[in-house]
């Protein structure tokens, strides 16, 4: 079932339904388009067999025959090409509407793409060509190994009439490398197993076979009767008059050194953001799929004469991506690889990449090449729809990939999704991805195919529907989410969270606050009764520069009334602190400081008075420092006291 | 005089204030936090040297299997054929915060892969660093010393380089995990609160789990605690510090698998537990005196002290017995060596042969913490004017980590904080003096013009004035409910009040000071953006040069494990010197012999005897230890001066250490490591040189070692037991295959052969897995 041009499109009401039945669906719809007749029993499975069984003897296939076939095979790289075109009689008396194609079991298992397009009759003009639908078929009485396609004409083949037909096939992965392995300096031959003649369930009139070699240098190959060697072509043919399955098989053993880049798995990610940006990712297992190296590989060869020592490895990779491309990353599973180069312009932007190693046969290496695109030129709105239109292949030069999963990622709200893709392919589904703060998230349409060549890289199309608001979602959730820790932040400053307001710890708590006001309030009254006797003592030394006594004693009687004050305050002070049930600890230390405080304050009185009464009695400084020693000394000690105990007290 | 103004300018003033402390504190943490970008804007995010690289694998395998699985993780891709118990050998401290962190992430739908998350977990640390250093220094000297030390500490050159983005070690989490258990422990110190006490043991539990350097932590309290009981500081706030943690702490510390009943048994803990007796005998002494009367105390104290030392000095002697009966004195090798620093060097060389383990040269001290070298020991003596508890504690912690930066490079991360508390203790009081020099001075400038010509008492009294007016301002704020920023500003004041007079210098002097101080800040700023930008931040698996076509990337490392990753087979083993296990593991995925955690000095002894045998003898031990593929480093064609040949001589020593038939004299010619043709046979026959060297002459033809600066000595040979299989786009990484054994058709006069030289040597140790 692996190519048909059936368009997935009447399908798309299933689109959650499981693969399978998508299949069987599929399965008879194309056996019902094989056979008009057959259209009005496609409801039914089991009806479908039993009727299959009854076709067993159709008439349709001998009455046609090939009047002229040319058939090109392009080996120049490891993707094996195959151009035939047919042209086709119809001798018969029924008009025809099908051309059968088989293909061998070999040759099914690695075609990756088939494509077929009709030229009108006479019309020689390439140009004329119309591609027709393909559908796989299976006529009953044929070999059992040989796979067929069959072609549907759009106009019924009279009598008579003609018809030129193109076929392109592509195979994946047909040759094989021979010698399986060799050494460095070896070059890498591979070996091509054809049949001289078309494999055909018509007899063919004349035909002839081309293939082209990438360059002229054959290690062997068949030799037949007419059959010729020239340049980097052989030509065999042009026979004549051949029957029906005939076949003549022969080998082209020859030099390839092309790059045989495999992917054994490429997963592309298409993730889709509204605000503007396409981001692709694709990884990549990518192994050298050509002869084997075997033995000591040596850089020093391979440096000195990379074409010769080496002429099977690739060094790397080109992709051309779309123009616009942007922020194109290179890096595997343990960082950046820092070889890669772009070149951009208008039409498409070309990354070239060097794997980390250079690829010898047999080895393998995984990375992952991921680039954003705008989204205005892959997205478009039709019919109220979103549909994005962007290729489905690798974009990398000449890569066969083996299992390729295409991911789309749509944004996070988007609905009634249905996805066509111009080829038939195995698999698809949906899953769900998270990804940046998602709340319900992200449909992901999963498309699944195998033995893709670069002949895929075409456009498919993934529709929805989505709401513009959509995207503000995100943002008014983050806006809402700060807006609410604030508001936490605000409710616990301002909260109160105490447990019981009537508990004794509690309340010992408010207690306890406000003996420590009262304390702090008691130390600010003691710092400012200790200014004041600096103030004091600071009129005095002005007295004994300048002589002023008046200027003295207003200072005194100054300091008096603000001490007088200050003790008018710390009475409440103290009351308080005595009746408080939790200062007690604290009381002896404050009774101790406000008496030291008295004590020091009449003493600085004392010291005030005999100072200016000496001033007064106009005694010498000598006299006055005789007589204020020893108050000095206690006064000292005494301001000691007070600053220690000031600090003791200090909560 | 605008008193009645005050009250409301101030309250606004401290609560502006307040606000603008935390904005300054936002903005220390994203200048952590930034500049560590440097290596990811220069290079790209990926993981750093060779630790880092392990810790990754094992936050991968967190993320993969879950914690149960980590736990019980047997890694067996390590140590071949021993294996390695992981769970039970590794400090899981900074994997369980990533991989934690990578799981909230995960759950709120933020897809960061687990490398990302791995490569910010340092950057972000170092910003809650800033801030625990924030923490620490405001309760030793107020705010703005806490300010000025986080700032400082958010660049500190030491700290960067073990915090870079993608540098995930485990100092980068434990740094943070050592500053906020010194702070949580100055707290309880402080407030004497418990719950202060059990945070603080829950922080000391987590920088067990983070590094071993914990036991810097379980050592530097009790000395605090010791030093303020000697002191005559013991108070029962210091009771509430110290006690829960021990106890707390220890029991926390034996949950953790790699410590274990080592929180008890091994000597590195032990000064906790005497300290834990001392400071309860101090208690009960404290207690005693308060009860009984004095004469009743000095009997008691005699009575006590008598019996008392009989005991302690038989216990001590059963201890001292106990202790020198193990080997080691019951500590482990790397505490040795950080008391006796030529332990090291003299018994274990895989301990001295990392570059990390060597102790700092001078430059070394002033590229790793610059200015703040200088600034330390005005912070001292700040720190003593007045010495409280807090700064006691500061500064006995600088004192140690000045020691053990002394004796380990590595250890200079220690130190690195302790230099930028004390440095900002230091700035931050010298710009409080200058600054209020300069503002009264100001003040009496302009408000005061009659008395500018005044002297100190003039000064004196416009500052009683200005105190008035605070002291007015205090007091209505006192009345308000939050009163212990007020208080704390006022006992302040108390002090300042004292000193202000005889801190106030002339204005221009000041002026000049504080243009300095800037200066001296503005070149520190200066070096610490360019150690990040240029010394710290290149990972050491990309390497790179400017040349004159521009930049030149050398990415050969990962193009080895690269290739290993792909083109051998899972289970293949890779041998190579010990320092690339951990890389060859993370990035290649293969099972390697040795790796970066040295834990079996014999399995490491035998890579190296392998190493620097001739040919056939390696291929022996390789083979014996079913090595398939051998990587070597080789720096001689790009000029990368960290590769195998100079690291070789520290591998014949490890290997000649356990292994006596490799001497290191026959590798030396005169006492001189060359590789030259004057260089020994026996140097030129091992397998290092050869695999180093093989067809290295057809490069240029002469063979010159841009590394040695010299022409190879041996120039044409071929291998015979090995064969090249990749060699990296420069030359930096050199794999070779084991050849299969030959067959053995014709083998009979060579089996003979071979018996005889086997037996020739069967007296050496030679190979220890036969």
């Amino acid at each position: 079932m692996q190519c048909d041009l059936c368009i997935l499109k009447p399908h798309q009401s299933h689109q959650s339904q499981i693969s399978s039945s998508v299949h069987y669906l599929l399965v008879t719809e194309i056996i019902s388009a094989a056979d008009p007749k057959m259209k009005r029993f496609r409801f039914d499975l089991s009806l479908f067999i039993l009727l299959g069984f009854c076709m067993l003897f159709s008439p349709a296939v001998s009455s046609l025959v090939i009047s002229q076939l040319d058939r090109k095979i392009d080996l120049s790289s490891h993707i094996v090409r195959s151009t035939v075109s047919l042209k086709v009689e119809n001798n018969g008396d029924d008009s025809v509407s099908e051309v059968l194609l088989p293909f061998t079991e070999k040759q099914a298992k690695s075609l990756a793409f088939l494509t077929a397009s009709i030229g009108e009759g006479k019309g020689k003009a390439k140009g004329s060509f119309d591609s027709v639908p393909l559908k796989p078929v299976n006529p009953e009485g044929m070999n059992p190994k040989l796979t067929w396609y069959s072609v549907s004409l759009r106009k019924e083949l009279l009598k008579g009439g003609s018809i030129t037909l193109e076929v392109k096939a592509v195979y994946a992965q047909i040759l094989r490398p021979f010698p399986e392995k060799i050494t460095q300096a070896d070059v890498q031959l591979v070996s091509f197993e054809e049949s001289a003649c078309y494999l055909s369930p018509y007899a063919v009139n004349v035909q002839l076979l081309t293939v082209k070699l990438p360059e002229p240098k054959v290690e062997s190959y068949t030799k037949l009767d007419i059959s010729k060697f020239s340049g980097s072509e052989i030509k065999y043919g042009p026979y004549e008059n051949i029957a029906p399955f005939s076949s003549i098989p022969i080998t082209v053993h020859y030099v390839n050194n092309h790059p045989f880049s495999v992917a054994r798995e490429l997963v592309r990610e298409i993730e889709i953001s509204h605000w503007g940006n396409v981001q692709v990712t694709e990884s990549y297992n990518l192994v050298h799929a050509g002869a084997e190296i075997t033995g000591e590989f040596s850089r020093l060869d391979y440096q000195a004469r990379p074409h010769v020592r080496g002429a099977s490895a690739f060094r790397n990779l080109v992709a051309k991506l779309p123009p616009r491309a942007h922020s194109i990353y290179f890096r595997d599973e343990i960082g950046n690889i820092s070889t890669s180069n772009v070149w951009s312009d208008s039409t498409k932007t070309l990354l070239e990449i060097e794997p980390r190693y250079p690829m010898f046969g047999g080895w393998r290496s995984s990375f992952t090449v991921g680039y954003g695109l705008p989204l205005q030129d892959f997205l478009f709105l039709s019919e109220g729809k979103r549909v994005l239109d962007i290729s489905f292949g690798c974009p990398m030069n000449e890569v066969v990939i083996e299992n390729l999963t295409v991911k789309i990622v749509l944004p996070e709200g988007s609905n009634d999704i249905s996805a066509s893709v111009p080829f038939p392919i195995e698999q698809q589904s949906q899953e769900t991805k998270f990804s940046h703060l998602d709340m319900v998230g992200r449909p992901v349409v999963v498309l699944e195919k195998k033995n893709v060549v670069p002949e895929h890289n075409q456009h498919f199309q993934v529709s929805y529907q989505f709401s513009n608001l959509s995207l503000l979602r995100e943002p008014i959730m983050l806006v809402f989410g700060f807006f609410l820790f604030f508001v936490a932040c605000i409710a616990y400053a301002h909260a109160d969270l105490t447990i019981s307001k009537s508990s004794s710890s509690y309340l010992s708590k408010l207690q306890w606050d406000e003996v420590q006001t009262a304390i702090q309030q008691f130390q600010n009254v003691m710092n400012r009764c200790l200014i004041i006797h600096d103030k004091l003592e600071a009129s005095l030394r002005d007295l004994s520069r300048t002589g002023d006594l008046q200027t003295c004693k207003a200072a005194r009687k100054a300091a008096d009334s603000t001490l007088k004050e200050l003790s008018k305050e710390l009475k409440p002070l103290l009351s308080f602190l005595q009746s408080s049930s939790q200062a007690t600890q604290l009381l002896p230390k404050v009774d101790e400081l406000v008496s030291k405080e008295k004590e020091l304050q009449e003493k600085l009185m004392l010291k005030h008075s005999t100072v200016t009464d000496s001033y007064e009695k106009k005694s010498g400084g000598r006299e006055i420092e005789n007589r204020v020693a020893s108050i000095q000394q206690k006064i000292s000690v005494l301001r000691q006291e007070v600053d220690d105990l000031l600090e003791v007290i200090d909560i | 005089m605008a008193a009645p103004e005050t009250p409301p300018t101030s309250s606004l003033r401290y609560a502006f204030g307040n606000v603008l402390s935390i904005f300054i504190l936002l903005l220390i943490g994203v200048l952590a936090f930034s500049i560590r970008l440097f290596s990811v804007i220069k290079y790209e995010s990926v993981i750093h040297e060779f630790d880092p690289y392990f810790n990754y694998r094992v936050t991968q395998y967190l993320t993969k299997t879950g914690v149960y699985d980590f736990w019980n993780w047997f890694d067996d891709r390590t140590w071949y054929p021993l294996g390695r118990v992981i769970g039970g050998t590794v400090y899981p401290g900074l994997t369980l915060t990533a991989g934690s962190l990578w799981k909230i992430l995960n759950s709120l739908n933020i897809p960061l892969s687990v490398e990302t998350v791995c490569v910010f977990t340092a950057p972000i640390f170092s910003a809650f660093a800033s801030w625990a250093a924030y923490l620490l220094t405001k309760e030793v000297k107020g705010v703005g010393a806490g300010l000025t030390a986080a700032a400082l500490l958010a660049m500190v050159p030491s700290y960067i380089s073990r915090s870079v983005a993608g540098s995930y070690d485990n100092e980068a989490v434990a740094i943070f995990a050592l500053i906020f258990t010194f702070y949580l422990y100055v707290k309880t110190l402080n407030t004497g609160s418990l719950f202060y006490a059990t945070i603080n043991a829950m922080a000391y539990f987590y920088m067990v789990c983070s590094w071993g350097g914990y036991t810097f932590i379980i050592n530097l309290i009790p000395m605090h605690v010791l030093l303020c009981i000697v002191t005559g500081r013991y108070s029962s706030r210091l009771y509430i510090a110290y006690a829960p943690l021990v106890v707390l702490g220890t029991l926390l510390a034996s949950l953790v698998p790699v410590v274990g009943f080592n929180a008890v048994m091994t000597s590195e803990h032990f000064a906790s537990f005497l300290v834990f007796i001392v400071i309860h005998v101090v208690a009960l002494v404290y207690y005693i005196k308060g009860i009984l009367t004095p004469q009743m105390f000095k009997v008691a104290v005699t009575i006590v002290v008598s019996v008392g030392l009989i005991i302690c000095v038989a216990v001590l002697a059963v201890l001292i017995a106990l202790v020198a009966s193990s080997p080691t004195k019951g500590w482990s090798g790397r505490s040795l060596s950080l008391l006796d620093p030529t332990y090291a060097s003299k018994y274990i060389p895989i301990i001295a042969s990392v570059s990390e383990h060597q102790p700092p040269t001078w430059p070394s001290y002033f590229m790793d913490i610059n200015v703040l070298a200088f600034l330390v020991p005005a912070g001292i003596i700040a720190c003593f004017s007045p010495l409280s508890d807090a700064s006691s504690f500061a500064v006995l912690y600088i004192v140690t980590s000045v020691y053990f930066s002394g004796v380990m490079v590595r250890l200079m991360l220690v130190l690195a904080p302790a230099a930028c508390i004390i440095s900002g203790i230091a700035l931050s009081e010298a710009f409080d003096v200058l600054t209020r020099s300069i503002k009264y001075q100001f003040h009496d400038k302009t408000e005061n013009p009659q008395l500018s010509a005044g002297d100190t008492s003039n000064n004196s009294k416009t500052d009683e004035v200005k105190m008035e007016k605070s002291e007015d301002s205090l007091k209505e704020r006192s009345s308000r409910k939050n009163k212990k920023k007020a208080k704390d500003t006022e006992k302040a004041s108390v002090i300042s009040r004292i000193e202000q007079r005889l801190l106030v210098l002339p204005f221009e002097v000041s002026l000049i000071a504080i243009f300095l101080l800037v200066l001296l800040g503005a070149f520190y700023v200066v070096h610490s953006v360019w150690a990040a930008a240029e010394a710290y931040s290149a990972p050491s698996i990309v390497l790179t040069s400017h040349s004159h076509d521009g930049l030149h990337v050398f990415d050969d490392f990962r193009e080895a494990y690269g290739w290993l990753r792909h083109n051998t087979e899972v289970d293949d083993k890779v041998a190579s010197w010990w320092d690339y296990g951990y890389q060859t593991t993370a990035m290649a995925n293969r099972t390697v012999i040795v790796d970066n955690n040295t834990w079996n000095n014999t399995h490491i002894a035998t890579v190296g005897t392998a190493m620097s045998s001739p040919e056939k003898a390696a291929w022996e031990i390789f083979n014996s230890l079913d090595v398939k593929y051998v990587l070597v480093v080789f720096g001689g064609l790009v000029g990368y001066p960290s590769d195998d040949i100079n690291k070789f001589l520290w591998m014949v020593r490890i290997g000649g250490g356990v292994f006596p038939h490799i001497k290191e004299p026959d590798y030396l010619r005169d006492g001189q490591y060359r590789i030259d043709s004057e260089a020994t046979p026996t140097m030129l026959n091992c397998l290092m040189y050869k695999l180093s060297y093989h067809r290295f002459v057809e490069t240029d033809g002469k063979g010159y070692d841009r590394v040695r600066h010299t022409e190879i000595g041996k120039k044409y040979f071929k291998l015979t037991h090995f064969e090249e299989v990749f060699t990296t786009h420069h030359w930096m990484v050199r794999i070779y295959k084991l050849k299969p054994p030959r067959n053995r058709i014709r083998g009979k006069t060579k089996k003979s052969k071979t018996q005889k030289a086997s037996s020739k040597r069967s007296g050496a140790k030679k190979n220890p897995w036969r």
